[in-house]
C-alpha cells in the first residue's frame, strides 16, 4: 500500500460554477472534510454533490461517463492542469490520496473559445465532432469492403496507428494550449488513416478539409508549445502533429499542381 | 403460457439457408424511394452507430440520438477484449458452424438456433469492414490480423486492438457515421435522452426526449424507430458499466407494449476490482485474459487475517484447479464467479471486507520473468495500481464478481422488430442470441452484426410491405406524449423529499445484489419482490431534486432512471421468481447438482419468457416462446 491509502481527509475545493450557458460564472469556495483518500476524484466530487443536495444547494454540474479513462467524457482542469497532475491519467482515473490533507484544489471547466461552458464545468465540445465531420473517416460503405487479410499492414504501421487511434477525443489538448490549438487532436486522426493503405486514397482531400475546418472552427493555431503532449491522458505524441505538417504540404503542393 | 402473440418469424429451409431465403424473400425499397423515409436511432454504440451509418448509407434519413454529447462515448468504447468472428486465419478448425455451436451452448441452451447461426455467418464481413474503416487492429510481423483466445472455445477467434477494442470499433463506427453526417443523411442529436416512445395507429412512429442542455422536451417522428440503447445492468448500481448506461429506453417502450424477455438474465463477471467502500460509484472490469496465467485462491482457514504472502503454501486453497482440474481457472464466467462467492460467503474471502479472491501472478513470473508479464498485462497492471494502489508485480491482486452485461432485453423476432410494429431493437437492449450466458468478445459481434448486416435488410422489408400515412408531431399521439412527459419530470421535481436520487439507487442496488444477484432462490426472491415497492415508494414519497427543469439538471436525469430501475428490478425479480432452473447466468439455488454446479431444466424451461405489461401494479404476463433445437445436441455443460 501507497503512503496516502485508507485515511480520511479534509480540501479547501475553488470551483467554478455559472447557473447556464451564457452568463458569467464565478469560483465558489467549498470545504469537504471527511475525504476517503481511497475514493477517485469525481467520487469526491459525487460527495460533495451528496452533501450540496442534502443542504438544498445546486450540486456541481460536470461530464463523466466510463470513469475508466476511455470514453473521454471527463474533464476539468485541475490546479490549472487538464486532469489533473498525475501523468496520462484522465480525471476519472485520478485519486483523492493524490493529494494532501488540507490541500487547496481549484477546479475549472476546459476554456476555449470552440468549447462554451454549459453550466459549471460542463463544456459543449461538439466543436470536435465537426472535424471529423469535416473528412476523418475512410468513404466505405458497409458491405463494400475486401477480406480483411487482402492487404497485410506492416506491424510497425499498424502499432503507430493504433498510437494515435487512442485519443479519447476529451479535448484536454486545447484546453491546455495558450492558442487553443486543436492541433493534437487532428494530427492524431490524420495520423491513423495516413498510416494504413485504408485511409491512403484520400489523405489529401482529408487533411486539407480538416485543418480548414479547425481554423474555421475558432481553433488557434500552434506554436509548439507541447503543452499538449504534456496534458494528454493518453500519451498521444506531437510527432502527430509533424507527420500532419508534411501531409498538409504534400497535399497542398499537389492541390496547386 | 404459450403465446401466439409470439411469431419469431423463423425463415424456412436448412439452417444455413436461412437468412440467405429471407434475404431474397424480402421485399426492397426502390433506391430512389428511400430518401422518402425517416428512421429515428435511439442510442449509438456499436449497434446504434453502425445502424445510422449504414441505413444512411442506404439514402434513408437518419436521426442518431445520444446522451453523452458526441456519440463517440457511447458505453461500447469501454469494451476491451474484443470481437469474435468465424475467419479461421489461424487454421485451427474454426469454422461459422463452431462458432454458432459454442455460442449456443455458452448460452446454455436458451438462445434461438436461427439467429444464432445468422450471427456466425456475418461475422466476418464485421471484420472486412472494420479493417477497411481503418481499425487498427493487432498484426503479426508479416502484416497480418492477429487473433486470441477467450473462454468457452477451443480455437482462436477473437480480433482485438491492444486492450481497446470497444474504443477502436466505436470509432470505427462513428467515422462511418461522420461521414454521412457530412453527406447530409444524418442528423445528430447529441445530449438528448428519450423519455417516451410515440405510437401512432399502433406502429412506433416517433418519441420524445429531454434535450439534457436546455431541459426542453422535443417531439421528433419518423416511420420506424431503432433502440439501440445498451444494457440495464446498472439496476444493480453497481456494475462495470457506465454511469449513464440505463433501462429507461426499453423499459418504456415495454411499458408500451413490447415485450420484455428473460429480464432476469444477468452476466456476472468475474475478474473485477472488488469494493473499496460505499464511495464506490462503478466497478472496474480486468480483462478475463488474466486468468490465463492468474491463478485463484483464498485462504484455507475461514477468517484469515494475514497478508497474502504470510499464507504459506499448504494454506492456499487453489479452489477452480481443485473443483475443475480440467479447466482449472479458465472455466466459463458465471462458474468462476459463483465459485468465489461461495468461498467468501463461507468466511474465506480475502481483504478487510472478505469479499474478494486473490488473483496471484507470482508462479508465472517466476516462470516467465517479469517483463513477459509486463508485455502481456501491463496496461492492466497499472490501471490495478492506480485503482487500489497495490502493486499487483509485488502481490497478489484481489478482484470479485461484478454485474457486467445484460443478456435480457426487448423480445425480437428474427427481423429485430418487437412486438411493436416499426420498433426494432439492436445490440446489448434485445434479447436476441446469447441465451443465459454470453460468451467474451460475443456482445461487440453481436451489436455491429445487427447494425452492419441485419437490419439494412428486415428495415426495408417492413418499409417495402406496408403504407406509411404522413405523420408529424401536431399529430394527437404526439401531443399526449409529451405532456406524458412533462408530467413524470413535473411530479419528480416536486417531491421535495431529503434524499438524492443516487442514494436510492444504492439501497436498490443493495437490494438486487443480495437477493437477485449472483445466488437466487424462492425466499430471497420473495424478499426482493416485497422490497422493492418499498423502496420505490420512498423514492416517491422523498426523493430531493435541487435546481430547475428547464437547465441543465443531472439529479433530475438521474432521477428519471432511477425511477425506471424500480420497476424493472421487481419485473426482473419475478422473472428469476418464475424460472426455476438454473441456466447460464441464472443459478437458482435449488436447481443444483449434488456437486453444486447448475441445473437445467429443459423439460419445462426450454423457452424464452417474455413479459407483457399490464398497467400500473399489475402483474405483467408471462408469454412463451419455445425453443427448438434442430441443429445443436443439447446437453448439460460440464467443465469438470
Ligand atoms: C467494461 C466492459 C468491457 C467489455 N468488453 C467486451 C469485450 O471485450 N467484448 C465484447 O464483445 N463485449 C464486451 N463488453 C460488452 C459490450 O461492450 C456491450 O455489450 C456493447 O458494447 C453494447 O453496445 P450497444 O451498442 O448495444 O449499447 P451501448 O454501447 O451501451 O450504447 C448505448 C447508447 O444508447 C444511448 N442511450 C441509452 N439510453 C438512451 C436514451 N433514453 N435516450 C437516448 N440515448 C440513449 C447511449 O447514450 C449510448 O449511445 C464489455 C462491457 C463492459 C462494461
Ligand atoms: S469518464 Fe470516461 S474517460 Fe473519464
Amino acid at each position: 500500500m501507497g503512503g496516502n491509502s485508507g485515511k480520511k481527509i479534509s480540501l479547501n475545493l475553488k470551483i467554478y460554477r455559472q447557473e447556464r450557458k451564457g452568463i458569467k460564472g464565478k469560483m465558489v469556495d467549498y470545504l469537504l472534510t471527511e475525504v476517503s483518500t481511497d475514493m477517485s476524484f469525481l467520487e469526491m466530487l459525487d460527495m460533495l454533490n451528496e452533501k450540496l443536495i442534502k443542504d438544498g444547494e445546486d450540486p456541481v454540474a460536470f461530464d463523466h461517463d466510463c470513469r475508466e479513462g476511455i470514453c473521454g467524457m471527463c474533464s476539468l482542469m485541475i490546479n490549472g492542469e487538464a486532469h489533473g497532475p498525475e501523468k496520462e491519467t484522465t480525471t476519472c482515473q485520478l485519486h483523492v490520496r493524490k493529494f494532501r490533507d488540507g490541500q487547496t484544489i481549484v477546479i475549472e471547466p476546459f476554456r476555449a473559445k470552440a468549447f462554451p461552458v454549459l453550466k459549471d464545468l460542463m463544456v459543449d465540445r461538439s466543436a470536435l465532432d465537426e472535424i471529423i465531420i469535416a473528412g476523418g473517416f475512410v468513404s466505405l460503405n458497409a458491405g463494400n469492403a475486401p477480406d480483411a487479410n487482402a492487404t497485410p499492414v506492416p506491424r510497425n504501421n499498424a502499432e503507430l496507428a493504433m498510437d494515435a487511434a487512442a485519443c479519447v477525443g476529451c479535448g484536454a489538448c486545447v484546453a491546455s494550449c495558450a492558442n487553443a490549438s486543436a492541433m493534437l487532436f487532428t494530427s492524431a486522426k490524420i495520423s491513423q488513416l495516413a498510416l494504413l493503405p485504408q485511409g491512403k486514397v484520400e489523405a489529401r482531400k482529408r487533411v486539407l478539409d480538416m485543418v480548414k475546418k479547425m481554423d474555421e472552427l475558432g481553433f488557434g493555431n500552434c506554436t509548439n508549445e507541447a503543452e499538449c503532449e504534456a496534458s494528454c491522458p493518453k500519451g498521444i505524441k506531437i510527432t502527430n502533429i509533424a507527420r500532419m505538417n508534411r501531409e498538409f504540404l504534400t497535399a497542398t503542393i499537389a492541390a496547386n499542381n | 403460457m404459450s403465446s401466439n402473440k409470439l411469431d419469431a418469424k423463423i425463415p424456412e429451409g436448412p439452417i444455413e439457408k436461412k437468412w440467405d431465403n429471407h434475404i431474397f424473400k424480402s421485399k426492397l425499397v426502390n433506391p430512389a424511394n428511400k430518401r422518402n423515409y425517416r428512421v429515428i436511432i435511439v442510442g449509438t454504440g456499436l449497434a446504434g452507430a453502425s445502424a445510422a451509418s449504414t441505413l444512411a448509407e442506404l439514402g434513408y434519413n437518419v436521426l442518431a440520438f445520444c446522451i453523452q454529447d458526441s456519440p463517440r462515448r457511447a458505453h461500447s468504447i469501454a469494451a476491451q477484449g474484443g470481437i469474435n468472428a468465424a475467419k479461421n486465419y489461424p487454421n485451427d478448425g474454426d469454422s461459422v458452424w463452431r462458432l454458432f455451436y459454442d455460442t449456443v451452448k455458452g448460452g446454455d441452451y436458451r438462445a434461438r438456433e436461427a439467429n444464432v447461426y445468422r450471427l456466425a455467418q456475418v461475422s466476418n464481413n464485421i471484420i472486412d469492414q472494420c479493417v477497411g474503416q481503418g481499425v487498427p487492429f493487432a498484426r503479426d510481423y508479416g502484416g497480418y490480423l492477429d487473433n486470441r483466445s477467450f473462454g468457452g472455445a477451443q480455437v482462436s477467434r477473437t480480433f482485438y486492438a491492444r486492450g481497446q477494442t470497444g474504443q477502436q470499433l466505436l470509432l470505427g463506427a462513428y467515422s462511418s457515421m461522420m461521414k454521412e453526417v457530412k453527406s447530409g443523411k444524418i442528423k445528430i442529436l447529441a445530449r438528448r435522452e428519450m423519455v417516451e416512445l410515440v405510437k401512432v395507429n399502433n406502429r412506433a412512429r416517433g418519441i420524445i426526449a429531454r434535450n439534457l442542455t436546455t431541459g426542453e422536451l422535443e417531439k421528433y417522428s419518423a416511420d420506424a424507430v431503432i433502440l439501440a440503447t445498451g444494457g440495464y445492468g446498472n439496476a444493480y448500481y453497481l456494475s462495470t458499466n457506465a454511469m449513464a448506461s440505463n433501462g429507461s429506453a426499453i423499459y418504456r417502450a415495454y411499458k408500451q407494449g413490447a415485450f420484455f424477455a428473460n429480464p432476469c438474465f444477468t452476466q456476472i463477471h468475474p475478474t473485477c476490482i472488488p469494493i473499496s467502500g460505499t464511495h464506490q460509484s462503478k466497478l472496474t472490469l480486468m480483462s478475463e485474459s488474466l486468468r490465463n496465467d492468474g491463478r485463484i485462491w483464498v485462504s484455507k482457514k475461514k477468517g484469515d487475517t494475514r497478508a497474502p504472502s504470510d499464507i504459506p503454501e499448504e494454506d492456499r486453497d487453489y479452489y477452480l484447479e481443485r473443483i475443475y482440474p480440467s479447466f482449472g481457472n479458465l472455466v466459463p464466467r458465471d462458474v468462476a464467479s459463483r465459485n468465489a462467492k461461495k468461498v467468501c460467503d463461507d468466511g474465506r474471502g480475502a481483504g478487510a471486507s472478505g469479499l474478494s479472491v486473490y488473483l496471484d501472478f507470482k508462479d508465472a513470473i517466476k516462470r516467465d520473468g517479469e517483463n513477459v508479464i509486463k508485455e502481456k498485462y501491463g496496461n492492466l497492471f497499472d490501471m490495478y495500481e492506480r485503482i487500489t494502489d497495490e502493486n499487483p508485480y509485488r502481490g497478489p491482486m484481489r478482484i470479485y464478481p461484478a454485474v457486467h452485461y445484460t443478456m435480457g432485453g426487448l423480445w425480437v423476432d428474427y427481423n429485430l422488430m418487437s412486438t411493436i410494429e416499426g420498433l426494432f431493437v439492436l445490440g446489448e437492449a434485445n434479447f436476441s442470441d446469447h441465451g443465459a450466458n454470453r460468451l467474451g468478445a460475443s456482445a461487440l459481434m453481436q451489436g455491429l452484426a445487427d447494425g452492419y448486416f441485419i437490419i439494412p435488410y428486415t428495415l426495408g422489408n417492413y418499409f417495402a410491405s406496408n403504407k406509411f400515412e404522413k405523420i408529424n408531431t401536431d399529430n394527437n399521439a404526439f401531443t399526449e406524449a409529451f405532456d406524458k412527459a412533462q408530467k413524470f419530470f413535473n411530479k419528480l421535481m416536486t417531491i421535495k423529499g431529503a434524499r438524492s436520487a443516487e442514494d436510492i439507487h444504492k439501497q436498490l442496488g443493495r437490494v438486487m445484489w443480495e437477493y437477485v444477484g449472483m445466488g437466487r432462490n424462492e425466499a430471497g426472491l420473495k424478499k426482493a419482490i416485497a422490497e422493492i415497492p418499498k423502496i420505490r415508494e420512498e423514492f416517491w414519497n422523498n426523493l430531493k431534486i435541487p435546481g430547475e427543469t428547464n437547465n441543465v439538471n443531472v439529479e433530475l436525469e438521474k432521477a428519471g432512471r432511477v425511477a425506471d430501475f424500480l420497476e424493472m428490478a421487481e419485473l426482473m425479480a419475478m422473472d428469476a421468481l418464475e424460472r426455476k432452473e438454473s441456466c447460464g447466468g441464472h443459478f437458482r439455488e435449488e436447481a443444483q447438482t449434488e456437486e453444486n454446479e447448475a441445473k437445467r431444466d429443459d423439460a419445462n424451461f426450454s423457452h424464452v419468457a417474455a413479459w407483457e405489461y399490464q398497467g400500473d401494479n399489475k402483474t405483467p404476463i408471462r408469454h412463451k416462446e419455445e425453443l427448438t433445437f434442430e441443429d445443436v445436441k443439447i446437453a448439460q455443460r460440464s467443465y469438470k
